[in-house]
């Protein structure tokens, strides 16, 4: 691995091991002189306080595990061990505790500002890709955790969860008998749970290696979306990212620590203080507040589908599915048919398919065969729609493929990403509230539903047809010319009230 | 095994919600209301005078039929007891041991290591006695919403079933801030019940508030630590990222 040159350190000690290991080279490279975008905002701050939200969940989870018993009987009272009489075990747990929620917090800020600045769009890719990856593996880990303390939300959480696998066709309900390691959700469920709780977290660790490896080939995307081009574009890593980084981190570590000894309890639910009982069912099961989001896309689906509906929503997609089904025909030697030119949706199709979809949905159970069988079943539909919500990501950067990255120079774009932040928010909001409720006397469910088509139409409708008609804004010609005209009009402005604010006192 | 799966389906059921309304929402439960506690806020402290006589009315009515396994007795220094008066408190109880070198169980006197003593032998034998379980107080202000002022407002909220239009079953009574309001605890606490020495007033209310606070302690007995930690750790972050914000603009001076 002796590639390139390599320059000495003064410092012997330092230059012996680089020279046989050129890890100080590397660290320089990487993290002194590497060529940062100077314009980020305090929205580039969430890296590198989701780094920190990692290594705090390992080294508090590692603690933990040596004081925690895996075990159904033992699980609850090994918990309250800790937050009775470990030295410093309540620190910990709240430490940990706490810690999985403003992890989630800083996830979700660091992948919508990707989503608004574009930072998904080529050459990122697989960057963003690595990124989805990681979230999906978060996701295990806090839902697998949350069962470890073995409380009532612990049991029933993962009752509600696990069972959702039973959707899955033929095989369903061996995967659950899989996840469960028994009949119901038991010991074996615990044992299991808590050996990938502690597996998960260094798999984590390693696509974080690689989503910044990754990273450090791109560069960083910035709030201008444009690529640096000279030197005067960027600054050096240090001192000036990691001054910044040490800043935002240590703000967003005050509110973690005002919640962790000031409100320790109140981003959990009272019920897991309650030890799990499989003959009580709780009144209401919630998830964790990071995935009610994505529980209530599961809810809101309440609806079989039917084969109508299910060709309703083949005619709304058309030009996609025949194209690709085409191209696959092709490959495996078959006739060559026309095709579309563009595969984006395209009005016709989309209102057509929505009203055969309708129809399908109106009739369902009336027509014989057509829309009297049901393809797919509430429960399935649900499941799909809710991992269907998060799988749509890794394909977000051929879904918009708008050569304009950041969303300050697309303003349909924007608007329409602000919409989708607070139909986001909505479903939290929906997600956590029971399955009869009522808005303004209008169902929760049909809300939960509009939302849920608000989210999905955004990625796989609007971003395709704005990808191709959006004009967008003139961009600026670098990244250095932006911020120094930025600067000329703050200067001015300033000068301007400074101005009037004088001017009384001339008179 | 088919109960159990009975349970799931139903909580499937709930969960997905395809079902109607729970039975639950039956009755509608009034909201807790606040509290003036010397443990609010982010200053707050414990008053011993009032743990102490709180854990008297938990000792004299609540531990009749309600355990609360997680505290020990070695716990009750935080309460402002000397070591030999917990001594004393703990030697009116007695525990099974065992077994011996002889393998047989044997009875002696609680110690200091030893937690609260249960009144049933195990949840089973609770629940035969009561009819439904009296759940273990160790964790009840952290595991019901708004747990302090919910508990407050429980023991104190008993009401005449006739006034809300409710006729009830032997062994039920009308809460306001029960869910449903329908409650299997009979009344715990009325005036003059409990002797206090402190001159405290013994009115139902007064109980109610002192057991409250014991038991709030019992499920956070690290709240005064962890609230005086807190103040430190904010503080030093406050410096810290005071010093870091003057580091940074001065970085970034000739940059901007």
């Amino acid at each position: 691995m002796g590639s390139g040159e390599r320059q000495k350190f003064d410092n012997p000690t330092v230059e012996w091991i680089d020279s046989r290991l050129p890890i100080f080279t590397l660290m320089q490279k990487e993290y002194g002189v590497f060529p940062t975008p100077r314009n980020f905002n305090y929205f580039w701050n969430f890296g590198a306080i989701l780094m920190f939200m990692l290594v705090t969940m390992i080294v508090s989870g590692i603690v933990l595990a040596m004081h925690y018993t895996g075990d159904t009987s033992y699980a609850f009272d090994s918990v309250e061990r800790i937050m009775r009489d470990v030295n410093g075990g309540w620190l910990i747990r709240y430490i940990h505790m706490n810690g999985a929620s403003f992890f989630f917090a800083a996830v979700y800020i660091h992948i919508f500002r990707g989503m608004y600045y574009g930072s998904y769009k080529r050459p990122r890719e697989l960057l963003w890709i690595l990124g989805v990856a990681i979230f999906l593996l978060m996701m295990a880990t806090a839902f697998i955790g949350y069962v470890l303390p073995w409380g009532q939300m612990s049991l029933w959480g993962a009752t509600v969860i696990t069972n959702l696998f039973s959707a899955v066709p033929l095989v369903g309900d061996d995967i659950v008998t899989l996840l469960w390691g028994g009949f119901s959700v038991d010991n074996p469920t615990l044992t299991r749970f808590f050996a990938l709780h502690y597996l998960l977290p260094f798999v984590i660790f390693a696509v974080v290696f690689l989503h910044v490896w990754a990273l450090h080939v791109t560069g960083s995307n910035n709030p201008l979306g444009l690529e640096p081009q000279t030197e005067k574009d960027t600054l050096p890593f240090h001192p000036y990212f990691t001054m910044k980084d040490t800043f935002g981190l240590l703000v967003f570590v005050i509110i973690y620590a005002t919640f962790v000894f000031f409100l320790p309890n109140a981003l959990g639910h009272p019920d897991n203080y309650i030890p799990a009982d499989p003959l009580v069912t709780p009144a209401h099961i919630v998830p964790e507040w990071y995935f009610l989001p994505f529980y209530a896309i599961l809810r809101a689906i309440t609806f079989e589908t039917n084969l109508v509906m299910l060709g309703g929503l083949g005619v709304m997609f058309m030009p996609f599915f025949w194209n690709f089904g085409m191209g696959a025909l092709k490959m495996f030697g078959g006739p060559k048919l026309p095709t579309f030119s563009d595969m984006t949706p395209q009005p016709i199709f989309l209102s057509v398919g929505l009203v055969i979809a309708g129809l399908g949905f109106v009739l369902h159970g009336q027509i014989p065969l057509l829309t009297d069988v049901t393809i797919i079943d509430a429960k399935l539909g649900g499941v799909i729609a809710m991992f269907g919500s998060i799988l749509l990501w890794f394909v977000l950067p051929w879904l918009d493929s708008h050569p304009i990255r950041s969303a300050r120079f697309r303003p349909v774009y924007r608007n329409c990403f602000i919409v989708l932040v607070l139909i986001f928010l909505f479903l939290g909001y929906a997600g956590a509230l029971s399955a009869d409720a009522t808005l303004f006397g209008v169902p929760m469910s049909l809300l939960g539903l509009l939302a849920t088509g608000y989210y999905f139409a955004f990625f796989v409708v609007l971003l395709p047809i704005l990808s191709k008609t959006e004009k967008g804004r003139e961009l600026p010609k670098s990244i250095h010319e932006a911020v120094l005209a930025d600067e000329t009009k703050k200067a001015e402005r300033k000068k301007q009230t400074q101005d009037a604010s004088l001017a009384p006192e001339a008179k | 095994m088919i109960s159990r799966t009975l349970i799931t389906c139903l909580a499937l059921i709930l969960a997905l919600g395809m079902a109607s309304p729970s039975a639950m929402a039956a009755g509608k439960a009034k909201k807790p209301p606040q509290q003036d506690w010397t443990f609010n806020g982010p200053f707050g402290t414990y008053d011993k005078a009032a743990l102490q006589r709180g854990y008297k009315v938990y000792k004299e009515v609540c531990a009749a039929c309600h355990a609360m396994k997680r505290v020990h007795f070695r716990n009750l220094t935080a309460l402002g007891y000397s070591e030999d008066q917990i001594k004393n408190i703990a030697a009116e109880y007695t525990v099974i041991d065992g077994p011996d070198s002889e393998g047989e169980m044997f009875e002696r006197q609680a110690r200091l290591s030893d937690h609260f003593v249960s009144p049933y032998p195990n949840k089973q034998a609770a629940k035969a006695a009561n009819g439904a379980y009296p759940p273990d107080m160790s964790l009840i202000t952290k595991a019901r919403k708004d747990g302090s002022n919910y508990v407050y407002a429980l023991l104190t909220g008993y009401d005449d079933p006739a006034k809300h239009g409710k006729t009830l079953m032997d062994g039920q009574y009308y809460n306001k801030y029960m869910a449903g309001n329908v409650i299997a605890m009979a009344p715990p606490l009325m005036d003059g019940q409990i002797a206090y020495e402190d001159g405290s007033p013994e009115t139902m209310e007064q109980y109610a508030r002192d057991v409250t606070h014991f038991l709030t302690w019992a499920a956070q007995p690290e709240m005064e630590e962890r609230k005086r930690l807190g103040i430190q750790v904010l503080l030093f972050l406050f410096v810290f990222t005071g010093i870091m914000y003057a580091v940074k603009k001065r970085i970034w001076k000739d940059v901007h």
